[in-house]
């Protein structure tokens, strides 16, 4: 609680790189219940929105030749559904869709909130947890369900030399329990950091003396943003991928 | 008092977004050389080169993390 | 802090002048609402591609992959006709060729066997006139040796007779032979 004192004693320059990420409610001024429309339910929605226009509208030609829309489309349900294939093999075509949700849905909520003014959900470690375990949760009853308790065998290493295989399955075991919160920490810290660099730098931009540099530096930082909002987006599903096939083959 | 040193241990947080940025240059350096290498290779590798620099960086973003969780949770 | 806003009030997160108070990330006040919008909207993603676009996009493009496969099973057996009719042609061609050159073969034939033929006959009248020529040549030699001979023993005779011999046929003869040899 310290900052809440320093930054109003700073003056002139104030930094409050994360009030951008209060959700604020869309209609009265109430205490925000689970049900309120707020800005957070409004950047859902337009990427809802994003994804029908990009997939349903763009592809409702259905033509030989694709216009834009549709060859975008297109391109990203090859580039998702050769992921999906190489990494877990055919096994994995059964849950393509599941994944598509994900990565369209990352995708878009990276990309919009990209747009300046607006609310960025996937920076919110509730959100991005909600997905991360969800994966977690989903691929560890698959892996149970498809093989049994031979899906444990995956903790066991059986080409390692026998005094070290206990201290392997334990850290396998710890390094299995991490993969959803770096799954979903990375996805919002990245989010996050980029987001918050950016209002740093803006709040620098209140100083003359360096405001060039500093919106200089906003652009670049953007940049970069636009980069990683596609890059976590592939990354997420991809590890995504990663895992399901832990489930689908847990002996490699 | 104990803001001030949450403000100390931010900034001693922060030197670990360099120590992902090594082992994010590492990755990609690698790959590179690789890549350049046995080029008929490298397109097969991308893959896996997103999911090394995925790892390498989410230590960092764990830093990253502990340092706003110094700044403005504790 | 995730104690205290536990009990606190629903502003707890925000501070008087409207700016968050530590992460707003972390102010459970505000996850349920995200939770549960995050759980719609995921949900809503998922209808629209598995009910809609999905399957309209894979009908498109194996649609696209069949069209394709189709048109190069078309250019396919185009290709095929197209070297059949290119096969067809040349077969013309060297039929054409070959005919051409049995005509030419048969023609250069036919005129040597004329040719034979037109000299054969040359030479059967050349040969028949040279024989002819060398009868009547051999005849006039033969008339001239015989005159030769007449007006040899008749000038030998009247040599004799002017000379005031009496003319003995038969010597004169003998000596005139004797002298113009065997010629006839």
């Amino acid at each position: 609680m310290a900052t809440e004192t320093d930054t109003h004693s700073e003056g002139g320059l104030v930094f409050h790189p994360l009030d951008q990420f209060i959700p604020k409610s869309l209609f009265g001024d109430g205490p925000i219940a689970w049900y309120s429309i707020t800005n957070v339910t409004l950047w859902l929605a337009i990427a809802v929105a994003c994804v029908f226009l990009l997939m349903v509208m763009g592809t409702s030609g259905r033509k030989i030749i694709p216009s834009r829309l549709q060859s975008v489309a297109e391109l990203i349900y090859g580039f998702i559904y050769k992921m999906v294939e190489d990494v877990c093999g055919k096994e994995g075509i059964k849950y393509f869709p599941y994944i598509m949700t994900l990565f369209l849905f990352i995708l878009f909520a990276n990309y919009l909130a990209l747009i300046p003014m607006s609310y960025s959900p996937t920076s919110m470690i509730a959100v991005t947890a909600i997905l991360g375990f969800g994966v977690f949760i989903a691929v560890t009853v698959l892996g149970f369900v498809l093989n049994g308790a031979s899906f444990l065998g995956m903790f066991w290493m059986k080409d390692a030399p026998a005094v070290l295989r206990p201290i392997i399955a334990v850290i396998e075991v710890i390094s299995y329990f991490v993969r959803p919160v770096s799954h979903s920490i990375r996805l919002a810290g990245n989010v996050m950091a980029g987001h918050a660099v950016i209002k740093v730098f803006a709040g620098f931009a209140a100083l003359t003396l360096v405001s060039p540099v500093a919106i200089l530096g906003i652009t670049a930082i953007y940049g970069l943003e636009v980069l990683v909002a596609g890059i976590q987006a592939y990354v997420f599903t991809i590890l995504t991928c990663v895992y399901l096939k832990d489930a689908l083959h847990p002996h490699h | 008092m104990e803001g001030e040193l949450a403000h100390i241990g931010a900034g001693l947080a922060a030197i670990g977004s360099g120590a992902a940025a090594i082992g994010v240059g590492t990755v990609a350096g690698n790959y590179l050389a690789g890549a350049l290498r046995n080029p008929a290779a490298a397109a097969s590798q991308t893959a896996t080169l997103f999911i090394g620099l995925a790892f390498a960086e989410a230590l960092g973003i764990f830093a990253f993390l502990v340092a706003l969780l110094l700044m403005f949770a504790v | 802090m995730a104690t205290e806003t536990h009990e606190a009030t629903a502003g707890a997160c925000v501070d008087a002048g409207g700016s968050a108070i530590g992460m707003p990330q972390l102010c459970a006040d505000w996850m349920p609402n995200q939770v549960f919008w995050l759980l719609v909207t995921l949900v809503a993603i998922y209808f629209i591609l598995s009910r809609v676009a999905l399957p309209r996009i894979a009908s498109v493009l194996s649609e696209r992959t069949g069209t394709i496969t189709n048109d190069l099973g078309a250019a396919e057996e185009l290709k095929e006709r197209a070297a059949e009719a290119e096969g067809a042609y040349d077969k013309a061609l060297a039929d054409a060729r070959a005919e051409a050159q049995a005509i030419v073969a048969k023609t250069k034939e036919d005129i040597q066997a004329d040719l034979d033929v037109e000299l054969q006959k040359a030479d059967a009248e050349i040969a028949a006139r040279t024989a002819q020529s060398e009868k009547a040549i051999a005849e006039i030699r033969d008339n001239a040796m015989s005159s030769v001979a007449d007006v040899a023993k008749e000038t030998a005779a009247d040599l004799v007779v002017a000379l005031g011999g009496k003319a003995d046929k038969k010597a004169i003869n003998a000596a005139v032979k004797a002298r113009i040899g065997g010629a006839s």
